[in-house]
């Protein structure tokens, strides 16, 4: 992960979490821009399903339920999906690493000769660093997802899952559009898509490869889905001769009407929308008589992690269907943005998902689990009902267990001897009104003099449940 | 490539072996995933255009006012389907430019594609296109106008149906409205890859 590296120098003295450093050094009006836009998202998300549903909740779920049967049953449903999509046509591939993955892919472009492909938008293809990797041999990867494109010609990261450059804007964009020989200046949102247009379909026309991702596959028919908006994985699968999709083993849904269910959520949840644009079902290669598309098709199923996952008490985060909810209502991640995440999924889930499939990397990212106030917003907006506050806890036990250093987390040995003795936790209760008559910004602990800088103690009231309880009693 | 199958595959078991109880799989009515008081007594062909207007396409129920339509944006070179173009010929006049074969290396010549819809969803207004139906995916795709036509016989009320009636075929896609993106500034500009002006035929 190129951006895990570093994280921006700090600001003050003070020690605190990178995630903090990256809020603070966001600039105001990218703030604003990512604030303003995951706001309006979750509400419209919100209007469209309890307008339209009697009982949204009973459909979220109920596509838990059906998420985590599929991956507590991995064991048979892979061979199955293996099965389906051998019998439709298409070749299965199995990688175990991110390394894996890239070379399956390059070993296939080079058995056709290939040397041009076009992308449509994975995070599988991000978290491996495909694209990367492929100009590494000679191979042009060309994203064709707008947004994808302009963080590919930006050589910058996506922030969001489903709207990688919601922290850029179109002054922005028209100025890197400049700079590539895309046109004049023009920070016109519909010149800068046009612009696009018309130069990403000739170059589909001259790919040899499609890439893809999958958003859900049916072990029923071997139904690979793919949802869209702009039609570009349409554009790549009607235009070359050979379909490559890389997909998480976690997406197998177990019945193709488990579909239904799903896709009702899919839109509505991450673009309030009541389907995308595009909704493609791929059984395999092209049909005999039809004159586009792709005569090959190579399905890469990819652990790279995932399988440890699935061993670790967070398991639920696998029914995860990149939706990007969670994001949207999150407090952390509208102050903070994505990149402050440090890895290819920001926001709830990424706080969980990115520790996770870091592996031995794990004490790097340890510190996402603890950007969240717990207040539990993702869980309620999940449409598969993944419960992220619990995952959340149970990785911070985990960074304690592993003793992973937690930068700005004041030091808890003082307090618990003192809860744990009944007579000094009776005596700082009453020495605690100290604190009503001295300044908090004298008090010499860091902690606190952060915490304090945005806010005022309220008054020491220590001591006061006991003396109620004790006249309770004596009544 | 097979030992990382093996290892996956030993991982994955290794993974769920310490599992007492696995989650079983829902059994469950798909009403639940039907917006019934969008359909409730509803004409589906009357719904479905209603619905298609509102994802940002448009619904014509006879060739004349697709043709006057085509006309008045100025769309006149085209592709049309072969199988389709007998019947829809006469409704085109005079100063039309239909082509029947689809050449790839002209794609911005074509300033509208029309192909046979394998279906559509009155629910969600959408259309159903697939690799029988549809003579060429470009066709369907790189225009700025698509016209799919659809008949009234093969529309779908809700997307429970649509998913059970997916058939055999290999290729099957739902267009929901016409291409569209919200990645600049959450701006919603239509028209990005696919096209600008998604229209149904209704037949």
């Amino acid at each position: 992960m190129p951006f895990l590296a570093s994280a921006p120098a700090l600001p003050s003295a003070m020690p605190s979490q990178p995630i903090d450093q990256f809020a603070r050094e966001l600039s105001p009006e990218t703030r604003a821009s990512v604030y303003q836009s995951t706001k309006t998202t979750h509400e419209k998300r919100t209007k469209l399903l309890f307008d339209q549903f009697a009982d949204p909740n009973r459909l979220r779920t109920l596509a838990g339920e059906i998420k985590q049967h599929a991956i507590e049953n991995l064991d048979t449903l892979l061979p199955q999906v293996e099965a389906r999509l051998t019998g439709n046509g298409a070749k299965v591939h199995w990688a175990s690493t991110a390394q894996g993955a890239c070379e399956a892919v390059l070993r296939i472009m080079q058995a056709r000769g290939a040397t041009k492909l076009v992308k449509a938008k994975t995070m599988v293809s991000e978290e491996i660093e495909l694209a990367h990797f492929l100009e590494g041999h000679g191979i042009e990867a060309l994203e064709t997802d707008l947004g994808e494109f302009i963080v590919q010609i930006d050589h910058d990261h996506p922030s969001h899952i489903v709207r990688p450059i919601i922290h850029k804007n179109r002054r922005e964009i028209a100025r890197s559009f400049e700079r590539e020989g895309l046109g004049a200046y023009d920070d016109d949102p519909g010149t800068i898509t046009r612009r696009a247009r018309h130069y990403l379909r000739h170059k589909y026309l001259a790919a040899d490869v499609g890439l893809t991702g999958a958003n859900f596959v049916s072990a029923e028919s071997g139904r690979i889905v793919l949802v869209t908006n702009e039609g570009n994985s349409r554009f790549c699968l009607a235009a070359t001769k050979c379909h490559i999709a890389l997909v998480g083993i976690e997406k197998i849904v177990p019945r193709d009407r488990d579909l239904a269910v799903l896709l009702n959520l899919l839109g509505r949840s991450g673009t309030a929308q009541e389907l995308t644009v595009y909704t493609e079902f791929i059984g395999g290669p092209k049909s005999a008589a039809q004159p586009d598309g792709p005569e090959e098709m190579h399905v890469i199923f990819v652990d790279n992690g995932r399988t440890e996952v699935l061993a670790s008490e967070c398991r639920e985060i696998l029914r995860c269907i990149r939706c990007g909810a969670c994001l949207n209502v999150c407090p952390v991640y509208r102050q903070a943005s994505g990149h402050a995440y440090r890895s290819v999924y920001p926001g709830p889930v990424g706080a969980v998902l990115s520790p996770l499939l870091a592996g031995e990397r794990f004490p790097q990212l340890a510190d996402l689990p603890k950007a969240s106030s717990l207040c539990g917003a993702c869980n309620e907006v999940c449409p598969v009902n993944i419960p992220i506050p619990d995952l959340l806890l149970r990785l911070r036990q985990r960074a304690k267990e592993e003793n992973v250093p937690s930068p700005g987390t004041p030091p808890m040995g003082a307090w618990a001897l003192l809860a744990s003795q009944p007579t000094a936790w009776r005596a700082a209760l009453a020495g605690g009104r100290l604190m009503n008559h001295v300044p908090t910004k004298l008090i010499p602990v860091p902690a606190l003099q952060a915490w304090a800088a945005q806010r005022e103690l309220p008054a020491w009231r220590g001591g006061e449940f006991r003396k109620w309880l004790r006249q309770r009693r004596s009544r | 490539m097979s030992d990382d199958r093996e290892a996956i595959f030993s991982r994955v078991r290794g993974a769920l072996a310490p599992l007492r109880v696995r989650a079983p799989l829902p059994q469950y009515d798909t009403e639940i995933a039907v917006l019934r008081q969008v359909l409730a007594g509803r004409d589906l062909a009357e719904l479905f255009g209603e619905r298609i207007r509102k994802v940002g396409g448009l619904a014509f129920f006879t060739p004349a006012a697709l043709v006057a339509h085509l006309r008045t944006g100025g769309r006149l070179h085209g592709y049309c389907d072969p199988v389709l173009w007998p019947g829809l010929a006469p409704h085109f006049g005079a100063g039309f430019q239909v082509e029947t074969a689809f050449d790839r290396t002209r794609v911005d010549d074509y300033a509208f594609g029309i192909t046979r819809a394998a279906g559509a969803i009155a629910e969600t207004g959408t259309i159903i296109l697939n690799d029988a139906a549809t003579s060429c995916r470009l066709g369907a795709l790189a225009p700025w106008v698509h016209v799919a036509v659809v008949e009234r016989s093969s529309l779908f009320a809700d997307l429970p149906q649509a998913v059970a009636g997916l058939g055999d075929d290999r290729n099957v896609v739902w267009c929901t409205g016409p291409s569209k993106t919200a990645d600049v500034e959450g701006i919603l500009i239509e028209g990005v890859h696919g096209p600008g002006e998604q229209i149904a035929l209704v037949v």
